[in-house]
């Protein structure tokens, strides 16, 4: 019998792309045989917006990136500003900084592990994980104003002190979460159907991994022990104590979208661990570092890059002296990582494609930026 | 009433058909209410389990929230895109919907009423329910759409291999209750619940004992398969929307969209009652009616349906459970289970009881 491949357009609108990509798959009845990403659907020209920016107005455009990890984002950037123009920032700027930055990271992961469960059909565990995101965006909310876009870290300091109850709000918060990764784990992480879907799946090991380019949770998935908080540190993070989970096949082989889902579990933990040490250290101070109103670093270039929760986030700034940056590039891992969807999605069904997308867990709004 | 109408048309033919075609207006008007709360309810439970309200605005906590939006998809414009096939598009939908509410008529709801009494009564169930396949086909290959296409391919897949499972289990309790006919059936689980199929049956003795293991394992891949059937959760791959945006019915709108709807619906329902028609004494009550206990007899009918509809309910109920609890499992792994695993053990169950019944 004579056969063809089919080609199928997955999006840009539907339901599992998350955002608006679209996904050309080259099918042979349920397997794939290729897959092209295509992006540019979120395209805002915001490298290009940024020079025309003032250093202190890039802040914002910088939030609407990863929009799921906002402060993070603002992280990176004031941190390569601060790196370019040598600013000492106090003290309680840095461990505000971490401990939102942590809070951050945990609520990406939330939106992750919830939309991962939501792509294999488990919709009940993605409403109580975005029910305890709602807690973190509380304390945002409290803390800036805003819930999804802060504009919270400026260069030098932040916007606003923490508010008096965020100490005590946070601690609230780490005692009712804590348990709640337990009701997951038994949920969805140990779910047998979810393991049966998830294992030996859209394996990456370490070595591929390493030469897509990969970094963040996905790198670590496959087995490779790598954490700009830790390999590269930066901010006050060679202060606390955390592990780097990584990766062990657990269910299956090492690389594989369990692995993948179940480092970002682990990582929530720690973030935990990270935010209950930084929590009672807090020291007192000004948030905001002696910087000029005009914002005008020294002409040069500079590559910052944090560990963001998706994986390695790079800025890199040129200078000419003014008050506008010359040039702005974002190194995204979401871009990264959706670059790999080629190689670990062949010769899996389009059930897989699904997960192993959900795994990378990407945000169009870093893609195309 | 076929002799009463006979005498009012004077001809039998014609009366014979009037009497099926009023046997399924309360039927129809079961099917209708019954989805109208199912879907009232599936949200409703969904909503409580993920610590949300669910609907609470249009009446009392949201009840008639079905009813508006049923309005709403009959106010829809019935969209026919210029590639579908607009005869099989057109007939599809109600060629599902048909088939689901002629297996309803099989079903003895009350000693009293049944729909149509067949002899063949849960051989015609299986068959119409098999049925439903062809119109799923026509939908997904009319639609031109492929993700169309692929639930639908999935759906025939699907539904054509976990008849077989089906078959055997209810093969098996042909040879238990030796009788196809639905209301007999019922009729042999009467009085009291340790009559009932679960329990090994009317039978005294040895046997009954002997026949409660199988009689559970029959339940179980009975209520598997028939899950898998109804394209519910975890089984619900022909419209998982994760994968292929809503399947077969991507491309239908209004109130063609709603009768596959109404046929999902019904099937829940449908699976349930089959399985407490087999297992749990259709609509015997489990301890005696109130109705003879006071001597009241047009109350037994009216104690017949709650109890059918409850057992029936109750069903409903666990596969909502399942549905907001589990993920959903990939097309190859759906198929081992259905192979690999249900046919083997349904088959092997048959041979125990065929053996038990021999002794």
């Amino acid at each position: 019998m004579k056969t063809e491949e089919m080609i199928l357009n997955m999006g840009p609108q539907h339901p599992s792309t998350h955002g608006v990509l679209r996904l050309e798959l080259v099918l042979d009845g349920e397997v794939v045989h290729d897959v092209k990403p295509h992006i540019g659907y979120l395209h805002r020209c915001m490298e290009k917006h940024c020079e025309a920016m003032t250093y202190p107005q890039v802040v914002p455009y910088t939030d609407r990136m990863d929009y799921l990890a906002a402060m993070y984002n603002n992280f990176g950037y004031v941190g390569a500003v601060e790196k370019l123009m040598d600013i000492k920032v106090p003290d309680r700027v840095e461990y505000i900084r971490v401990i939102i930055g942590e809070l951050q990271r945990i609520a990406s992961h939330l939106v992750a592990l919830g939309t991962f469960g939501l792509d294999l059909g488990a919709f009940t565990p993605f409403l109580y994980l975005f029910r305890d995101r709602e807690k973190i965006l509380d304390l945002f909310e409290e803390t800036c104003g805003a819930r999804l876009l802060y504009n919270y870290m400026w260069v030098g300091g932040l916007s606003h002190d923490i508010h008096p109850d965020f100490i005590r709000k946070t601690k609230e918060f780490i005692d009712y979460f804590r348990p709640t990764i337990v009701e997951l784990n038994n949920l969805l992480t140990y779910n047998k159907i979810f393991i049966e879907r998830t294992a030996n799946i859209g394996v990456c090991p370490a070595k591929e991994a390493v030469n897509l380019g990969l970094t963040g949770p996905n790198l670590r998935g496959s087995g490779v022990k790598f954490d700009l908080r830790k390999d590269d540190t930066y901010s006050i993070y060679n202060k606390f104590d955390f592990d780097i989970p990584v990766g062990e096949g657990g269910v299956g082989s090492v690389g594989d979208c369990w692995d993948r889902y179940f480092v970002r579990v682990q990582e929530v933990e720690q973030s935990l661990r990270i935010i209950e040490q930084a929590i009672d250290q807090i020291p007192d101070g000004n948030v905001k570092s002696e910087v000029p109103r005009r914002v005008k670093p020294p002409v040069g270039s500079i590559y910052h890059r944090v560990e963001a929760p998706k994986g390695e986030l790079g800025y890199f700034i040129v200078s000419d002296g003014s008050l506008n940056p010359a040039r702005v590039k974002v190194r995204a891992p979401s871009f990264v990582s959706l670059s790999a969807i080629g190689e670990m999605a062949k010769g899996y069904l389009v059930a897989d494609v699904v997960a192993i997308l959900g795994s990378l867990d990407i945000v169009l709004g870093e893609i195309d930026r | 009433m076929q002799n009463y109408l006979t005498e009012i048309f004077g001809n039998e033919l014609v009366a014979e058909i009037t009497v099926y075609v009023l046997n399924t207006i309360p039927v129809l008007a079961f099917i209708v209410l019954f989805v109208l709360f199912a879907v009232w309810l599936e949200r409703k439970v969904s909503a409580h389990m993920q610590d949300r309200l669910g609907p609470m605005r249009v009446g009392w906590h949201g009840v008639l929230q079905t009813v508006a939006d049923f309005l709403k998809l009959v106010q829809k414009e019935d969209i026919v895109a210029d590639a579908n096939d607009k005869a099989l598009f057109n007939i599809a939908p109600f060629l599902v919907f048909v088939a689901t509410l002629a297996t309803y008529t099989m079903l003895p709801f009350t000693s009293i009423f049944v729909g149509s009494n067949a002899d063949v009564g849960i051989f015609l169930v299986l068959a119409l329910s098999g049925a439903v396949v062809a119109g799923i086909l026509m939908a997904g290959w009319a639609s031109n759409n492929k993700y169309s296409l692929y639930g639908s391919l999935r759906a025939a897949a699907q539904i054509v291999s976990y008849e077989i499972p089906t078959a055997l289990v209810v093969l098996t309790m042909i040879m238990v209750y030796g009788t196809m006919n639905l209301g007999d059936v019922t009729e042999a689980q009467t009085s009291y619940f340790w009559n009932w199929g679960i329990f090994g049956g009317a039978g005294l003795g040895l046997g009954k004992f002997l026949l409660v293991p199988f009689m559970f394992v029959a339940f179980i891949i009975l209520f598997i398969s028939t899950l898998a059937e109804s394209n519910r959760t975890p089984f619900d791959l022909p419209e998982s929307e994760s994968e292929l945006v809503a399947g077969f019915n991507t491309e239908y709108s209004g109130i063609k969209f709603s009768m596959f709807f109404l046929a999902e619906f019904a099937n829940m329902f449908l699976i349930g009652s089959i399985l407490v028609i087999f297992f749990f004494g259709g609509y015997n009550s489990p301890f005696g009616y109130f109705g003879n206990l006071i001597g009241v007899d047009w109350l037994i009918p009216i104690e017949q349906l709650f109890w059918f509809i409850g057992k029936g309910m109750f069903f409903v109920f666990i596969s909502m459970w399942l549905r907001w609890t589990l993920p959903r499992v990939r097309v190859d792994q759906l198929m081992t289970i259905c192979w690999k695993y249900l046919i083997p053990y349904a088959f092997f169950n048959l041979l125990i009881v065929g053996l038990i019944l021999l002794i």
